[in-house]
Order: C-alpha cells, then structure tokens, then sequence
C-alpha cells in the first residue's frame, strides 16, 4: 500500500491541479495561523446574504462542531469550505478563505482538486447504485491513485477498516452499497472519503438519518479518525457536538456568535445568545 | 343522535350522486374506445389472416432430354412446358380464350419456380414430373373459398369455366393450399401471388438502423449538455422551446427539409434508407431529447453532489453515476421515438422512398421502400388479392409496434426496481 497517500505533510496541501511547487520561504511565517481560516467570509445566494463577516479558525486534526438554530448558515459555511456552493448558481463567497495557507477562492485553485483533498458526507447517506467495493475505490479510480489491482483492494481494506465497516462487509463486497443499512450506508460514505486520503473531512448532519446505535458507531469512529484528519462537522445535537467535538462555533442568523473549546461553550458561554440556544430557549 | 350514514345529510345524497355519474362516465367513455379497438383488429385480422395459406396447383411436366437440356437448365422454356402440362390435364380445352383462361390459373411466377425446382434438385429431370407452383390470385381466391358462386358470372372475378377447371384439380387433389413462406420471404411483385414484405420489411429496418444510430447519440448528448451543462439563461430557455415546438411539428414537413437539403443541396442517393434514416432521426430527434432530459431529471441528485464532493470532474460525475441510472429511461425514450418512425410514411414519401422494390436492400444506399409505404401501395392496388396482403401487411407492422412498445415498458420496469 502506498503510505503517501495517508501521510500527507500540511504544508504539501495543493490546490491549484499541477504538481506542488516548492513551498516559498514566506511559507514559513503562515505556519503560525490554523489550518483551515475564515476572514471576512461572506456568502450570498443572489440578493440575500446568508453569512455575515464570518472569522473563524479550524485546528488540525481536530474536531470542530457547527451549531446554531435551522436555517444559520451552517451548512452554508460547511459547504463553502471545499466549494460545493459553486454548484448552486445564484450562490456567491466573499472575503478569505484559506486551508494550510493557501486561499481556496483563488482563480488559480482547480475545484477538483480543492475537492479531492477536502471530503464531505452529506446528511443522508448516498451510496452510488454500485457494489460495496466500487463505492470505496471509485474515487482511487478517477484519481489514478492506485497502480494496480491488489495495491487498490489493500486500499479499500484499508478504508473499509477505517470506517469500522469491513468486519460488517468483507464478505460481500460486491453486493450493491444501498443494500445495507442505513448506519452501515454513512460509515460506507465515511470509508468512500476517507478512501482517497483528504486533508480535511466536512460532514453535514450525518447522523440524523440514524437511529442511536448506528450513530453511536458512526460518533466512536468520527473519534478514532480524528488523529488523522481535520474534521468539520454540523450537528443538531448537543449532546452529539459535546461527545465529540473539542472545539464549538455556534452561528445564529448568519453570523458567527461564539467559538471555544466545546467544554467552555457548553459550561460557560461568554456569549446570552450561546446560553439561551444550549439551554434550549432559542433554536 | 349521531348518524354517520348517508342520511346524515351534508348534501351526500348529491354528492354520491354525481360521484357515480362521473364514473359511469369514464368507464363507458372507456367501454367505447375498447369496442372500436376490438372491431379494428376483428377487421383487420380478418382480412389478412387469409395470406397464411397460399393454392398451389400441380403441374405434371415433360422433362425428358428432349424439352431440358441437363448441360444447359436455363436454356429450356419452361413456360412453354407448363403452358404444355396444363394442356395435357385438360385436353378438352381446345379454343384459344379458353387456353388463355386456362394459362391463367397459374401465376406467371409458375415458369420460374419450375426452373428453380429443377436447379435445385437436378434429378427430376429425365422423364414426367409433376411439379406444384403457385396459383394465380384469382384462382387463390376461389380454392380459399372466397369466390360467391351465387353472383352471376359477370361480377365475379372467377369465370364458370375457370371454376370448372379448379373443381377438377380439386377433386384429384392436384390443387392445395398450403403455408405461405413466399410473404415472409418475398419483396414486392405486380402479382399479389408471390408479392412478399421482405423487400419493406428490410427497408424499414435499414431506414430505422441509421435512424436509430444519429438520433440517440445526437439526442442523448443534446439532453447531457442542456441538462447538466448549458447555462440556465434566456438562450436555453429559447431552445427549450423550440425543442417542444419541433416535436410537435408534421412530419411531412421534415420530409420537405430531407427532399431539399439532403437530396437537393447535399445530392444524397433518393429512395435510400440512409436519407430516410436522416429524415426520421430529425423527426424522432426532439422526442428523444425531451424523454432524456426527463430521465436525467429524474435521477437523484446526491449521486452526482456525492461524486463531485470526491472530486470527480462534471464529466465524470455524469457519465459515471448520473447516466448509468438514466439509461433505461433514455433507451425507452429512443424506443418510442423509434416505433413512430417506423410508422412514418408522409416524409418517406416526398424523398423517393415509395418505389416500386422488387429485391430485398442489402445495403443503406439501395433504394428501398419502408413498412407503411408498401402499406399504402397495396392499399393502391387494383388487383383484389392486395387488400389481404394490405391487412397482412398491417398486422406486421402492428406486431413490431407492440413489440417495440413492449420493449419500452419493460425497461420502464426494470428501471423503477432499481431504487
Ligand atoms: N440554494 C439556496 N438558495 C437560496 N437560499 C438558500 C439556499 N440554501 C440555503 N439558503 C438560505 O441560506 C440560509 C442558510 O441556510 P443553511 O442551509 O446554511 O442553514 P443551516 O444552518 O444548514 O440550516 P439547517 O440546520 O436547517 O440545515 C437560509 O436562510 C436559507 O434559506
Ligand atoms: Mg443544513
């Protein structure tokens, strides 16, 4: 198995589609700032304006937990981070956003390859109408990330194990991935994006479509990849973002209200309106 | 007390009342298309169940060395020789409108298929034999029983001499009717005897071949690109309206467009399927789009957000998830796009394509004629022998519609089981 493509230096993080360019000395002096930085970012679908002057930072490898009450943005901000928004037409970003130094809305980044680096689950598991394995290896497949067939078997293995799913599905591998079920679907989800080695992994409410068995599998396994991945991750739930999350932003209305270690949001906001949605007075 | 019956009032009295009203409504409304579908068939099978059986006469023939010439087969003239065998059944037929009559009651066809018998089989020759060929389609229709021998003899096509003679052949058992392969394996003739649908038949698989082979590719990508590409602005909004507008649009009026672009100003050969198949794939062209872009539509779009959020390029995403799930529906689109061509006549007619085809096309560049043209032919024709091949010809064309149909249907199925 190729150890590069799980072990990937910061720094390397590359977004512009060609081969990475040796890191400028300037470089350097950047490695100071979190990994994933929000400054000033605004994000508009047409004429309204769903996020507001949004400056937020994310730690590597660490869990950060977006909250706040329906409709706030969250998952505008989630989907800003590797450009999904792009795909809604009338949808708009302002301001900076950058992942290990490099500013992701620069006309030079490639999408694709913003992408392939920073995965997403979304909130209700999608397997594609394809086998088990396919699911796993399709984004090795598009990316040539693998050189042979055994190389990328050992691959999805690998990321089946990862995903905590393989003791569940190593003898049925080619069996179709909506063939099982719904929690088993998003650790399939899990394992697919893990498959391809992102830097970061947003993942959009991703278990409200689980009962609380699967998700507590899918919470334990969210931990256990937290060594490795910088995860970003909405949830409706508190206790969900307590659990798991070290750090916690809470948005409301479309502006960032409070950001903190995820123990001093929950036992000590700084902020009324933090207070009153943990205590379930807004939301 | 409370009542919850009919009685309760409500005005429900009324309002089952015209709720009854309407259903008897559809079921009669139903009731009649149903009774006109049924007298259509009745009909039609009726007519054209006849050309299953075809009279055959026999005919003894002199093929002694003397008549043939075993080096030399063709040589012989071998109408004269059944002309001679029918004499010797009926020695007393002596004057020459009678010998005509009598020549009649086989068909013209008979000399050739003698000749074909012996080329085949080159051991009968040598002395006597006696040889079936086909009935002429006069004489057909008296041994099928379709003659009313209770008209007087003016207006019927059977005469009481000829009726004479095929009495006698009958009751020697020189007369039979047997299965009628030369329908399925025949073109077209002027004699309804021998006139088979192979040469249209052909025709019309070739014209949809090309059809088929330029419309769903240009139809699928045309579909790929408005739905997932294209731009939504006032542009896209226009061809989308010209696309409907195009299915709408008479079909004679594509063949208009083939007869002056494709034979007028490209010079493309007239009368050939590959110029049909360009008029047709016009014409089934928006259909197919429309159809497709429905069933990309129609496909859930997390697979594609999920491909994309992996980093699949939009071509990928497509082409690896979207179009997979939408093929069915796409297939199913072209295959009712297809069974109408196949039942187009007005654009094949203005580019040349209702020519009289003996020989069955082998290629895109013969002319050739089409299904429903050969329909309209027969349908033309004088003689009364064609308005069973019509019949015949109709059901054909009918059993691949259904089938193609069918085809349709059972996609749709296998495409909604997936999810
Ligand atoms: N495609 C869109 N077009 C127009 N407006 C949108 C679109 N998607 C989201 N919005 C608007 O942007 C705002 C933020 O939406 P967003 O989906 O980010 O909320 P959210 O915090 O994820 O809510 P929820 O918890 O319900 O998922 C909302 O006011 C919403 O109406
Ligand atoms: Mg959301």
């Amino acid at each position: 198995m190729d150890q590069t493509l799980i072990q990937t230096p910061v720094a390397d993080a590359n977004f512009v589609g060609q081969p990475a360019t040796p890191t400028p000395p300037e470089k350097v002096s950047e490695m100071e700032q979190s990994f994933i930085q929000a400054r000033k970012a605004n994000v508009f679908y047409g004429e309204k304006q769903a996020l507001f002057d949004i400056n937020l930072d994310i730690e590597e490898k660490r869990v950060t937990a977006l909250i706040g009450p329906s409709g706030c943005g969250k998952s505008t901000f989630l989907r800003a981070i590797n450009r999904m928004n792009d795909l809604i037409p009338i949808c708009r970003f302002d301001g900076n956003l950058t992942i290990a130094g490099q500013e992701i809305y620069d006309p030079a980044v490639d999408v694709v390859a913003l992408r392939a680096q920073v995965g997403m689950v979304f909130q209700k598991p999608n397997p594609f109408p394809k086998s088990i394995f396919e699911n796993v290896a399709y984004g090795l497949k598009i990316h040539g990330m693998t050189s042979s067939k055994t190389e990328m078997a050992d691959r999805v293995e690998w990321s089946l194990k990862s995903a905590g799913l393989w003791d569940e599905v190593h003898d049925r591998l080619d069996q179709p991935g909506n063939s099982l079920s719904g929690g088993q679907q998003q650790r399939l989800c899990i394992a697919r994006t893990v498959a391809v080695a992102p830097k970061v992994i947003l993942m959009d409410e991703p278990c409200s479509a689980l009962d609380p068995i699967a998700t507590a599998k899918v919470e334990d396994l969210i931990d256990s990849l937290r060594k490795d991945y910088t995860i970003v991750i909405v949830t409706h739930s508190m206790q969900q973002a307590a659990r798991i999350s070290q750090r916690t932003a809470f948005f409301h209305l479309g502006k960032l209200i409070e950001v903190g270690a995820t123990k001093d949001v929950f036992t000590n906001p700084r902020e009324e309106q933090t207070q009153n949605y943990i205590t379930g007075r807004i939301g | 007390m409370i009542n919850f019956t009919q009685e309760a009032g409500f005005g429900l009295r009324r309002r089952k009342r015209a709720e009854a009203r309407f259903q008897w409504a559809g079921r009669g409304a139903i009731l009649i298309s149903l009774a006109f579908l049924v007298i259509m068939f009745a009909s039609i099978i009726g007519n054209g169940a006849g050309v299953i059986w075809q009279s055959q006469i026999a005919v003894t023939v002199d093929l002694s060395a003397e008549e043939i010439d075993p080096e030399n087969i063709g040589d012989a003239s071998f109408n004269s020789l059944v002309k001679k065998g029918l004499r010797d059944a009926f020695p007393e037929v002596e004057k020459r409108k009678e010998k005509k009559r009598l020549y009649g009651l086989v068909s013209t066809e008979a000399a050739f298929e003698v000749e074909r018998q012996i080329q085949a089989n080159p051991e009968l020759l040598g002395g006597m034999q006696t040889l079936w060929v086909t009935a002429s389609d006069d004489a057909d229709l008296y041994i099928s029983g379709q003659v009313d021998t209770d008209l007087p003899e003016v207006k019927r096509r059977v005469s009481d001499a000829e009726i004479a003679m095929l009495d006698k052949l009958l009751e020697e058992g020189l007369a039979r009717e047997t299965f009628n392969r030369g329908f399925f394996t025949n073109g077209d003739s002027r004699e309804p005897e021998i006139a088979g649908i192979l040469s249209s038949l052909m025709g019309s698989a070739l014209t949809l071949l090309v059809c088929f082979a330029l419309s769903f590719p240009l139809g699928i990508g045309a579909a790929i690109y408005l739905e997932e590409f294209a731009p939504k602005n006032r542009m896209s909004d226009l061809i989308e309206v010209n696309i409907n507008n195009l299915a709408a649009v008479p079909s004679i009026v594509f063949g208009l467009l083939g007869l002056s672009i494709f034979l007028g100003y490209m010079g493309l050969p007239r009368s050939t399927p590959l110029v049909g198949g360009m008029v047709l794939a016009l014409m089934t062209l928006p259909t197919i789009i429309i159809a497709s872009r429905a069933a990309l539509r129609s496909v859930p779009p997390s697979f594609k957000e999920a491909a994309l959020a992996l980093g699949a390029t939009p071509v990928q995403a497509i082409f690896h998830h979207v179009l997979p799930v939408a093929m069915p529906g796409m297939l199913t689109g072209a295959i009712v796009g297809m069974a109408q061509a196949l039942g187009e006549t007005a654009p094949l007619l203005m580019i040349g394509m209702v020519a009289f085809i003996v020989d069955v096309p082998t290629s895109v560049l013969e002319p050739a004629t089409a299904l429903p043209v050969q329909i309209f032919l027969w349908a033309d024709a004088p003689e009364r022998a064609f308005t069973e091949k019509t019949a015949a010809a109709i059901i054909v064309l009918l059993t691949f519609l259904i089938l193609m149909n069918l085809i349709a249907i059972l996609l749709r199925r296998k495409l909604e089981t997936r999810f």
